[in-house]
């Protein structure tokens, strides 16, 4: 079968490769982008170990064709930690011990950081609900949302400390 | 001697600490690379063709246009392996024999179940692979199937292997059968015991099989070398057994393999055999390249190993004080097609939570067109302990007595003698009921259409061969190097206890897995093993390096070595009259080369000793009576975890054993349709518990009997917590139906049932 060139952002970066048109997102970022950080659990988007972001829309990358990716932002869990330094989801999933085999992880945190760009200050019910949609066969969960809600308070406490920096000032 | 006697023990700095995990930010930066993660140069893809068929002869496979079509470099059967005897290997957590693991990989003559790899090839590209296996033609005879473990034992079932006859039986039978074997295990007088009971129970309870879930599938990458040299790098949790099966089902000298242990994406005893490697590493032979093999979700339903579905009957005699004085259980586990189910490990498991004087259990072993089961947490245990907890809770309602209390009643203390043998020393059964009970949630109030469910369970544990080696740089660090694949932190938890040895930082001390050629033997990570025996091991190569930085000591200071001491990762000269300041490991490793050049120490052991460990679980549940549907409203779970290396792993630990225990009782199962075809195998049909079907799992780690027998007084902590929660959520429902429910899973529609018929009774109980 023809392969197209797909240009698209992986992680803010512009990158151009040669893909298939049954081809998945998956299988592109993992084999042709040597981005192997998205999992492959089931390729049917039943355990989210694939997630990532499209514009800004979190998706299993199992479920979307290489080309849709063409002229569209894709942001995987290798672009979560800026410049070496760990996004609050990331130090949250370590501090509290939220990982054990870590297969699920990077999926987990992609979809924990979906939740909290909407909803800062989730309940626990809200966050178990936004990852209904991952399955982790080690943690039994408890700790993984421990992990989304200390890091939601870190984040929301940092958002306030500069304004209040602001206004001591 | 008394208590009082004993020294009191030097306080930890590291152990009992919750550092972050040495293998961490790999893991949540997605830098860390897990079984299907590896490129080489020049890497085909290989896939498995597999049986339709749930049993069937081959008749004739023809390869040749999958041979001949572009892009394809090697196309293999059963007759690219060696035909092997029929002896018996030990895979770590499992029994097998060398004939039936390669029949399992490629199948010869007969294809036993749906999903049985028949032909496999390597392609260029997963596409071309794709269309390889379409081409390759196999010509098949059905057979007659059976697929549920009563039919299978049925006289007049469908044979799977007209060689196999049923060992434990005398006389050794003339005609074969599917009943692999018969185990019997017991001691007293069980039907004078019975006859003088004041109440006996009978009861027969049902458990349907159930997939480890690991959410990575199978994975491996092979390259052969043209010297003849193999690698294989695999997701599995032991690179050792995988070179010794591989080695055998081809052939090889173990030598000629090198096994390289990736990051594994789950396995809860499902990668403790071989399915894809042996093919891979052929497949490679043949084409001379690299050969990557993934196996699909639906392969893994299909073809990885399941543990088994059960039948099992229960009959308990106990007087009206609560004591039970006889226990009769017979308990048949499928086996899938090839003979070595988890039944043995069931029977032994199923009564020791209890001191019971009169015990007779017999135990079936059988197979059936289904794939062949692989260990799963606690192989056999949950669903001997699903029947004799019901059972109990049953012999508590009748009796009017409080669940817990009957336990305690019951409960082996330390010196109490299994019947399988064992004498138990360090045991905190009696304590773990206890914490549940002096815990709120025993007493928290119900609402309508609640219940609760208490149960307990019991793991053996296990030691077993471990090598570790622990070095010391000069830059005042260590590293751990040990051959487990570290499947739920037990690097973290190698680490601290390498630290703690040491007297240093847990900052300071790395651990990392080598490959088969980099350290001496280990078996496989299973039977909560690793920070027992491995964890033994490190800590005696810990032991060895102090003394060997003290010896260096004493070199540098010119004093004898016994006025060394090591306290905090620091060398004191207890002779006042030497003007010796302290030294650090840094500057005594600094000066290695002066002393007697690299510190470091490989200690190889047989780790004696595991300690078993108890869980008491309690579960409360909400039905809904319009739809049948539970939800698991509180979870509370205690263990005798003998001392916790690292407390948030430990907890990790129980609350998944936990989570799949809930996912078992209430949802999980294989699906069959009437031609032996697996309906349900992919994650959508197959049901595990998802975030928004959990509560929090409040965990109470008992340590208040460390294991004397472990330097830091660890017992495995990985499997017990799988025990209890099949019963303990059952327990519940039953509560809530008013009526015993004794087959899992116990899905909507079974509990809609169940209350349907619960209310018919009523109702006819009304009227008469």
């Amino acid at each position: 079968m023809s392969q197209q060139i797909i240009h698209t952002t992986v992680n803010g970066e512009a990158i151009s490769f040669l893909g298939g048109p049954t081809q998945t997102l998956l299988d592109a970022l993992r084999d042709n982008l040597g981005q192997t950080g998205s999992k492959e659990g089931c390729s049917s988007g039943d355990c989210g170990a694939c997630s990532v972001m499209l514009d800004g829309r979190l998706v299993c990358a199992c479920l979307v064709l290489a080309p849709e990716a063409d002229g569209r932002r894709v942001d995987t869990i290798e672009g979560m930690a800026v410049n070496g330094q760990m996004h609050p989801l990331q130090q949250q999933f370590l501090e509290q011990a939220a990982l054990q085999c870590g297969f699920c992880t990077p999926g987990f945190l992609v979809a924990a950081k979906a939740l909290l760009d909407l909803n800062p200050d989730p309940t626990e019910t809200e966050i178990r609900y936004a990852l209904a949609g991952n399955l982790c066969r080690c943690t039994g969960y408890d700790k993984i949302v421990r992990a989304v809600q200390a890091a939601a308070a870190q984040m929301r406490a940092a958002a306030v400390a500069p304004a209040t920096a602001e206004v001591a000032r | 001697m008394s208590d009082n006697a004993k020294p009191a023990p030097p306080a930890l700095k590291v152990v009992g600490q919750r550092p972050i995990r040495p293998d961490g930010a790999d893991k949540v930066t997605g830098r860390a690379n897990f079984g299907a993660d590896l490129r080489l140069p020049g890497m085909l893809t290989g896939r498995v063709k597999r049986s339709p068929h749930a049993h069937a002869r081959i008749l004739r496979i023809d390869t040749s246009a999958a041979s001949a079509l572009p892009g394809v470099k090697a196309v293999v059967t059963a007759a690219d392996f060696p035909v092997l005897a029929n002896e018996s290997i030990d895979t770590g957590e499992g029994s097998a024999t060398l004939r039936d693991l390669a029949l399992n990989c490629m199948a010869r003559d007969k294809v036993l179940y749906v999903g049985h790899a028949v032909a496999a090839v390597a392609a260029t590209t997963p596409d071309i692979a794709e269309a390889a296996l379409r081409l390759i033609e196999v010509d098949y005879e059905p057979l007659p199937f059976v697929i549920e473990v009563e039919a299978a034992m049925a006289a007049d079932a469908p044979l799977l292997h007209d060689d196999l006859f049923t060992k434990g039986v005398t006389p050794k039978p003339t005609t074969p059968s599917n009943i692999a074997e018969k185990i019997q295990l017991g001691r007293g007088d069980v039907a004078q015991a019975m006859a003088s009971a004041e109440l006996v129970i009978d009861g027969r309870y049902v458990t349907a099989p159930v997939h480890q879930g690991y959410i990575e599938p199978q994975a491996c990458v092979a390259s052969a070398g043209a010297d003849g040299q193999h690698q294989l790098w695999v997701s599995t949790q032991g690179h050792f057994a995988v070179r010794s099966m591989c080695a055998k089902l081809l052939g090889l000298p173990l030598a000629d393999l090198k096994v390289t242990a990736a990051e594994i994406g789950g396995g809860f005893g499902g990668k403790t055999t071989v399915y894809l490697e042996p093919v891979a590493l052929a497949l490679s032979r043949l084409s001379g390249r690299p050969v990557r093999m993934v196996m699909s979700r639906a392969e893994v339903f299909d073809a990885s190993g399941p543990t088994s579905g059960t039948v099992m009957h229960v009959r308990l005699g106990a007087k009206t004080d609560g004591t039970i004085v006889a226990a009769d259980l017979t308990l048949k586990y499928q086996a899938g097609a090839f003979a070595g189910s988890p039944v043995g490990a069931g029977c032994m498991a199923a009564l020791a939570c209890y001191a019971i004087e009169h015990i007779a259990i017999t135990g079936f072993d059988v197979v059936s067109n289904r794939p062949k089961v692989a260990a799963y947490r606690a192989p056999g245990a949950p669903m001997a302990a699903f029947a004799v907890e019901s059972a109990i809770d049953e012999l508590a309602l009748k009796l009017a007595m409080d669940p817990i209390d009957l336990r305690l009643k019951n409960a082996v203390k330390p010196g109490a003698k299994a019947v399988y043998g064992a004498t138990f020393r360090e045991i905190a059964f009696v304590e773990t009921l206890q914490a549940i009970k002096h815990h709120p949630h025993y007493r928290a109030p119900l609402g309508p259409n609640q219940g609760r469910g208490l149960a307990c369970g019991f793991w053996f544990n296990i030691g077993g061969e471990s090598t570790a080696a622990v070095h010391v740089d000069e830059g005042g660090g260590a590293t751990v190097v040990s051959a487990n694949p570290d499947i739920g932190g037990s690097r973290a938890s190698l680490a601290m206890m390498a630290a703690e040895t040491l007297g240093l930082p847990i900052e300071r001390v790395r651990a990392v897995i080598a490959d088969t050629t980099a350290i001496g033997y280990s078996a496989l990570t299973g039977g909560s093993r690793v920070t027992f025996a491995t964890g033994m091991a490190v800590v005696q190569a810990a032991e060895k390096v102090v003394a060997d930085l003290k010896r260096r000591a004493a070199l540098l200071w010119d004093c004898p070595v016994d006025q060394v001491e090591w306290t905090d990762g620091t060398a004191h000269c207890s002779d006042a009259s030497k003007d010796a300041k302290p030294m650090s490991l840094k500057q005594i490793a600094g000066r290695s080369a002066k002393t007697g050049g690299p510190i470091g120490a490989e200690v190889s052991l047989n780790a004696q000793g595991a300690g078993p460990g108890f869980a008491v679980h309690l579960c409360d549940i909400e039905l809904d009576p319009q739809t049948g549907r539970s939800t698991v409203l509180r979870y509370t779970a205690a263990q005798d975890v003998g001392r916790a290396i690292h407390p948030s792993y430990v907890e990790g630990q129980v609350q998944g054993g936990a989570a799949q225990g809930i996912g078992w009782a209430l949802n999980e199962a294989y699906v069959y349709d009437d031609q032996g075809v697996l309906l349900n195998p992919g994650f959508l049909d197959y049901r595990m518990p998802v975030a928004s079907d959990l509560p929090m799992i409040d965990t109470i780690l008992i340590e208040t009997a460390p294991n004397a027998r472990h330097p830091y007084g660890a017992k495995g902590v990985g499997e017990a917590p799988i025990v209890p929660p099949l019963a303990a959520v059952a327990n519940a429902i039953s509560h809530v139906v008013g009526m015993r429910m004794n087959e899992l899973p116990l899905s909507p529609p079974r509990v809609l049932d169940a209350i349907d018929a619960a209310a018919a009774a009523a109702r006819s109980a009304k009227a008469a």
